[in-house]
């Protein structure tokens, strides 16, 4: 099956038939996986098929139910809580896990300060940290408080800490889900250096384009099982999807209806202004999916919340079915049927401390409601139909959002957004850090709600989805709307050059 | 709760599958109430015991509101204070008789005093949102303030109520019973009823609890954050109120020192009772078991020669940082 035999390389780092159970809930069922000395692991699977909580036995912040973890080939127990740091595995988490409040160099040095008698000694440090920057290639300064620094850069420093602490073993849980492709493409080039120098990476990801032109072998898991690994040269991208998913992968996208050239305009924004964005305008057409793109930062989650009602305009209008919306007021969008679906969906868009049924319920509470009490049964009828709308998997109703993976969030924070039953929606980065398979339901029920006459806004800075989504595509560079591109004009090299400034207005 | 002859394993399994932090003040309880009867046989019975639940309904009633704050993220420590201020401009009152008629007299003042309680609240409730001042620091201004206005009114003595048809028809609120049961015990049930009942089955409890678990999360579902957190202090205010209420009949008097250290014992009533400190939890009925615990406890202390009672103090201060601890334990686990 492998390339390499029995008689390879040892392992560095080797799971032998790791199983693990939350409660009675067994998540991974006796997987095997071997990390040989510089390579780069890609981890694939759907979500919840055990990729993260397989990373967390790994690297010591979750014991194994049963099973092995063998370092250099000798059993070990790995030490919780980051300790394994020492033994040269590092993890570099999905939620980055720095102190928002300590400078860069802090950052580095935490835990294992420098210092000369007995006292901090900065400028030691400072160099450090500035030597291992600079050979990232990155010219993030050292004194920058982390709050104050990209998603980018923040990822930058983490991948820095992992390196000046002599990993032998990173792993990264899918580390370009908030990367543009500049900065991805950076990443990369340092992996592939510090692979060079022999040190090995496990990469989770669901973007399969990286995947094939970084990785040097594949594992799939499905369900906690192991599924196969294998040289990535051996592999495709659709032979990896399809073995992720268990099925064949027919077309990722549904396909594209034009609105009725004469279907109504639903939404009229007009020279809106806010802080940044500047003199925005587009209209919206019933039927229609518009895909907003533009680099990160381009000011379009600030035009839709302001749309959304969740944000103040100082000029410009926005007018719903020719009645015009008032600036920061969701009451009035709501009841306009104007629904925004956050990008962010654990910092605010679900309660990850509660349950699913308050989540789906929060914002429609008003409907459950019978004579000033909330009606319970009201509201699990709602989550039945939630569950069979959106195919929401759990095993236990009780569970905890936190618990869920990634991709059943976005399903629920779906269904929390349609409970509102918009005529209008507006999903931001709607496939951020979520499987192949999910993907695919969500494109295909905002196919279906577009057809059904309702109007789609998808702001994604996914350059596919946007192309495989969209009839007419809007390009958004610093504040500004830099021109809309319509049927053929809608293609990669089009948007780049708008987003990026190289083309102005067609 | 598991038996002791069962595997480890299976009372693991029996733990995770019930929400400690729900249960955990009411085991508390019941192991406190087998300790007193250990401690003094007298404890157990049902004088003592309605008694003690007699002298924790100020608390009691005071915690139920301090559920709303905590719950939505916030925290009151002027609740004391003004337990203090209000009960003192409603003795103020009755004492004009302003009103022939002592019941008309002693029902205005209650209304007055809810009306004062909740405008106290409100005060809080405006600098925390509008002012958009750290909770703490709004609350210990205020906390100042209703102290410092209280030993105004009294002058640094007392302020006692004179009108004498007036305290006779009024103690039965504190001293009466209502089939055999204590007035202060039946209004804290009722208040801890209306509590729960807004909490867990209203619109707004859902948003308390959304507000207090994130804020941004709340705001992008269309809920007015600072309305939510408004009301709650106000719902805090009317909280105090009640307890003055009870409170007037008790001793038909107050002084710049009534209500001091009660934040104390209210917040450590609801931190006992399982809501989260950091919002985003709220535990009505928790929070009624966490002030009988308690006032158990004094009462356990008061019945044994073995501990001073001197010490109550510092034995409550130890129970909030035990209950602080068993709480973020549980919260680990799970």
């Amino acid at each position: 099956m492998s390339a390499i035999g029995d008689q390879g390389p040892v392992p560095i780092l080797a799971a032998r038939g790791v199983s693990k159970s939350f409660g009675e809930v067994p998540v991974l069922f006796s997987v095997d996986l071997e990390i040989l000395p510089g390579e780069v692991h890609a981890l694939m699977g759907e979500n919840g098929a055990g990729k993260s909580t397989l990373v967390k036995i790994l690297s010591g912040f979750e014991q194994p139910t049963a099973g092995q973890i063998l370092l250099d080939g000798n059993a070990v127990n790995l030490p919780g809580n980051g300790h394994s740091e020492r033994l040269g595995i590092a993890l570099i988490h999905q939620e980055l896990n720095l102190a928002e409040h300590l400078t860069v160099t802090e950052s580095l040095f935490l835990g294992r300060e420098i210092t000369k008698f007995g006292f901090l000694d900065r400028p030691a440090m400072r160099k450090v940290a500035r030597d291992a920057l600079d050979e990232l290639g990155t010219d993030i300064h050292v004194d920058a408080l982390i709050s104050d620094l990209s998603l980018a850069d923040k990822q930058m420093v983490e991948i820095a800490k992992a390196i000046s602490r002599n990993a032998r073993v990173v792993f990264m849980d899918e580390p370009t889900a908030v990367l543009s492709e500049g900065e991805t493409d950076r990443l990369f080039a340092q992996v592939r250096r510090l692979r060079a120098e022999g040190t090995s990476f496990v990469f989770v990801s669901h973007k399969l384009g990286e995947v094939m032109a970084l990785s040097d072998r594949v594992t799939v898991l499905r369900d906690g099982q192991w599924i196969k690994t294998d040289l990535t040269r051996n592999l495709t991208a659709d032979r990896i999807a399809q073995l992720m998913v268990g099925r064949e992968l027919s077309d990722l996208y549904p396909v594209k209806h034009e609105p009725d050239v004469d279907a109504e305009e639903v939404l009229t924004v007009e020279n809106l202004s806010t802080g940044f964005v500047k003199d925005a305008s587009f209209t919206l057409q019933r039927g229609e999916i518009l895909g907003f793109s533009g680099l990160i930062g381009s000011g379009r989650t600030e035009l839709m919340e302001a749309i959304a009602g969740l944000r103040k305009y100082h000029s410009g209008s926005v007018t719903v079915n020719g009645t015009p919306l008032p600036s920061a007021n969701m009451a009035a969008t709501r009841e306009a049927g104007v629904a925004y679906m956050t990008k962010d969906r654990k910092g605010r868009g679900l309660l990850v401390g509660e349950r699913i049924r308050p989540n789906l319920t929060l914002q429609t509470l008003d409907l459950h409601e019978r004579w000033g009490m909330i009606s319970g049964t009201s509201e699990a009828k709602a989550l039945k139909r939630a569950n069979r709308r959106f195919d929401i998997r759990v095993r236990d109703p009780r569970v905890m959002v936190s618990q869920m993976s990634g991709g059943n969030q976005q399903k629920l924070l779906l269904a929390k957004i349609m409970e509102l039953a918009p005529g209008i929606l507006i999903v931001d980065e709607p496939t951020r850090g979520i499987d192949v398979g999910t993907k695919q339901q969500i494109y295909q029920f905002l196919s279906v709600l577009a057809r059904e006459g309702h109007a789609v806004i998808v702001v994604s800075s996914e350059m596919p989805e946007i192309i495989g989504l969209s009839t007419r595509v809007a390009v958004m560079r610093e504040g500004r709307i830099m021109g809309m591109l319509t049927g053929d004009g809608i293609q990669e090299n089009n948007i780049m050059r708008l987003a990026s400034g190289l083309r102005v207005a067609a | 709760m598991s038996t002791q002859t069962s595997p480890l394993t299976s009372i693991r399994r029996t733990l995770s599958s019930v929400d400690m932090r729900a249960v955990a003040p009411f085991i508390a309880l019941i192991v406190l109430i087998i300790a007193g009867a250990m401690v003094n046989p007298r404890f157990v019975g049902l004088d003592n015991l309605a008694n003690v639940a007699t002298r924790c309904a100020f608390i009691a009633t005071i915690a139920v509101g301090a559920t709303f704050v905590i719950s939505s993220g916030d925290l009151d420590l002027s609740v004391g204070s003004m337990v203090a201020f209000v009960a003192s401009v409603m003795i103020l009152f009755m004492n004009t008789q302003v009103f022939a008629s002592p019941l008309m007299m002693v029902l205005t003042a209650v209304l007055l005093a809810m009306a004062l309680g909740a405008l106290c609240g409100l005060f809080n409730g405006v600098l925390t949102t509008k002012g958009q001042l750290e909770p703490f620091i709004v609350t210990l201004g205020t906390m100042g303030i209703f102290r410092g206005l209280t030993t105004w009114l009294s002058q640094g003595g007392a302020i006692t109520l004179q009108a004498q048809e007036q305290q006779a028809l009024y103690r039965e609120v504190y001293f009466g019973r209502f089939f055999g049961v204590p007035w202060p015990i039946l209004i804290t049930l009722a208040v801890a009823l209306l509590g729960s009942l807004l909490m867990y089955r209203t619109r707004f409890g859902r948003h308390v609890v959304a507000v207090g678990s994130n804020r941004e999360v709340a705001r992008h579902s269309g809920i007015n954050v600072s309305r939510v957190r408004l009301y709650a202090f106000m719902i805090q205010g009317l909280t105090v109120a009640v307890a003055v209420i009870l409170y007037v009949p008790r001793l038909g008097s107050t002084s710049s020192t009534t209500g001091t250290m009660w934040e104390l014992q209210a917040i450590t009533a609801v931190v006992i009772g399982g809501t989260a400190l950091k919002g985003g939890s709220g535990r009505v009925w928790g929070s009624i078991a966490g002030a009988f615990i308690l006032e158990l406890v004094g009462n356990i202390m008061l019945l044994s020669n073995f501990i001073s009672e001197y010490l109550l103090l510092a034995i409550q201060g130890t129970i909030i940082i035990l209950a602080m601890l068993v709480q973020r334990s549980l919260t680990r686990r799970a």
